[in-house]
């Protein structure tokens, strides 16, 4: 992996948020080009791994580069320039906009940031509609639509604008079998007809190893595995391997840090 | 007694840490506030989006302002005329109740009924896009925000504000010329008469529109801010419009006592 361009490059990254440490001085390069898979237990930061490489949120220290441009300094400006350039987000819930419908969803950032006439954005929107397979539903309000199909919509508008990157914030949760293949095979095919960096946030092994190049895991502030998925599940270590096959017992911890749970039940009230 | 002062020491630390929090809350809030009007005019984002916000938050609060505004005129008359005939001057009706409108009630009763209705719909509205991560998806496509959620907003209560209170001075005149001709007998072109001869256009037109204008940026300004700052939560959310039906209502009413002041010249 070190041979390949990063395209995102994280470097000595530390973020807490209240007196916790969610990420301890991590290094982090995530390859142009290719799908990249971001796993590990529930509470270990990954949703917040996204929002960092977004700029949403910043760092405490440590340098996060997208495309050569260290995110945490980027004036705002700079920062929205840099997001509509190169970013697009797929969220967990769609995060569509509740008054548009389907089409004008797709269409918003085309109309925002393009001079382009009304015809040429109707027709890349029904382009982008079309891949994602709902052409048909572009008169529908998000509220008539299902999860998978808001999901599938979302995916349409955040490559409506052929971003360089694609965030995917836990796409596979809640779809049916169907759904759940199809969101698959339209990642992997956009990310390779369109020559995207895709960075996969998910807790679904099976499928991510399906798709994904590299498969990078964070557990306990750091991150413990960063390779092919075919590598990972052979010589990972006994950590990742837990993880990779979903054993319940190994040393990654189940439970959140508590104190001793004998002395907590005898401790009384709170 | 050492613990007696710690326990002091700990409240004063309390009650330092709570005023700390109040103040930055009110730094984000002035920041919030120039970012979004930085943005520029009312078209700035559009005057579609303009209009479909005066829609929202103006027209949609005319039956509310309208009704209310009849009734508070009907009582005026019923008061007003229950004092001023022990005083046989029955004909002056016309004259107290559309002073009193639009000096005070007017501009007053609809920023609290506009904090209630509107205010408190912006504050949801805005709260309910953060929790559903409408507001992140935005700044992820690169636009901003402020620019596409706030600063129409912002313009149309601006907007929609001194229109909906010279409404509810007007239909609120009626209503007390409705109780005090129709019901109470007082005679019509005494109502209309005095009330023509003592209304000055500068003195309480204007200056009742100044602080409508001022009602309606401070109660959009609290109402956005308490959405877009809220906790995106359930709990969150109701929190923060509570809150702003309070702080609105009582900013409304604390400063209809400085603007008066200074109007009447007494600071």
């Amino acid at each position: 992996m070190s041979s390949e361009e990063a395209f995102v490059s994280i470097r000595g990254m530390s973020f807490s948020r209240g007196n916790r440490l969610i990420f301890n001085n991590i290094d982090l390069d995530i390859p142009r080009g290719k799908v990249t898979a971001i796993m590990g237990p529930s509470g270990t930061g990954k949703t917040t791994l996204l929002r960092l490489i977004g700029g949403q949120i910043l760092p405490d220290v440590g340098t996060i580069e997208v495309d050569g441009h260290n995110v945490p300094t980027l004036k705002r400006t700079q920062l929205f320039e840099l997001r509509k350039k190169s970013m697009g987000m797929l969220f967990q819930s769609g995060a569509l906009f509740t008054d548009l419908s389907v089409f004008d969803n797709v269409a918003f950032p085309i109309r925002l940031h393009s001079d382009l006439p009304e015809s040429m954005v109707r027709d890349l929107v029904l382009m982008k509609l079309e891949a994602v397979g709902l052409r048909g539903a572009r008169d529908l309000m998000p509220a008539e639509l299902s999860g998978g199909m808001a999901r599938r919509v979302a995916l349409a508008r955040s490559v409506a604008l052929d971003p360089e990157m694609i965030l995917y914030d836990e796409p596979f949760t809640g779809l049916d079998p169907i759904s759940l293949g199809i969101t698959v095979k339209l990642i992997k095919s956009l990310n390779d007809a369109l020559s995207l960096t895709s960075v996969l946030v998910t807790h679904d092994v099976e499928e991510a190893c399906t798709i994904a190049d590299y498969v990078c895991l964070l557990s306990e502030g750091g991150v413990i595995g960063f390779d092919t998925p075919e590598n990972l599940i052979e010589n990972g270590s006994e950590q990742v391997r837990q993880f990779m096959q979903g054993k319940p017992d190994g040393p990654v911890p189940f439970h959140f840090p508590a104190n001793d749970f004998s002395e907590d039940l005898l401790k009384g009230v709170k | 007694m050492l613990k007696l002062i710690d326990k002091i020491l700990d409240s004063i630390q309390a009650l330092g840490n709570a005023s700390l929090g109040r103040l930055q809350a009110l730094g984000r809030a002035g920041v919030f506030l120039l970012s979004s009007l930085m943005w520029g005019g009312p078209g700035s984002a559009g005057f579609g989006d303009l209009v479909k916000q005066i829609y929202s938050i103006g027209v949609r609060s005319l039956s509310i302002i309208i009704v209310a505004g009849f009734f508070v005129g009907m009582v005026l008359g019923l008061q007003g005329y229950t004092i001023l005939s022990d005083f046989g001057s029955e004909a002056a009706l016309g004259t107290m109740v559309s002073l009193t409108l639009l000096r005070e009630l007017g501009p007053v009763v609809t920023a609290l009924l506009f904090a209630g209705r509107a205010g408190s719909a912006l504050t949801a509205e805005i709260g309910l896009m953060k929790a559903t991560e409408q507001i992140s998806a935005m700044e992820m496509m690169g636009v901003d925000p402020l620019k596409r959620i706030i600063t129409p907003r912002l313009w149309a209560g601006f907007i929609s504000m001194p229109i909906l209170a010279l409404l509810f001075s007007l239909v609120g005149i009626w209503g007390g010329a409705y109780v005090g001709i129709n019901m109470l007998g007082v005679d019509e072109g005494a109502y209309w008469g005095n009330m023509q001869a003592s209304v000055e256009f500068y003195d309480d037109i204007i200056k009742g529109l100044i602080k409508s204008l001022v009602f309606g940026l401070v109660v959009t300004w609290i109402a956005v801010y308490q959405g877009f700052d809220s906790i995106p939560t359930s709990e969150g959310i109701s929190k923060a419009t509570t809150q702003t039906v309070v702080v609105a209502s009582l900013a409304v009413l604390g400063l209809d006592f400085v603007l008066t002041a200074i109007m009447l010249g007494s600071i």
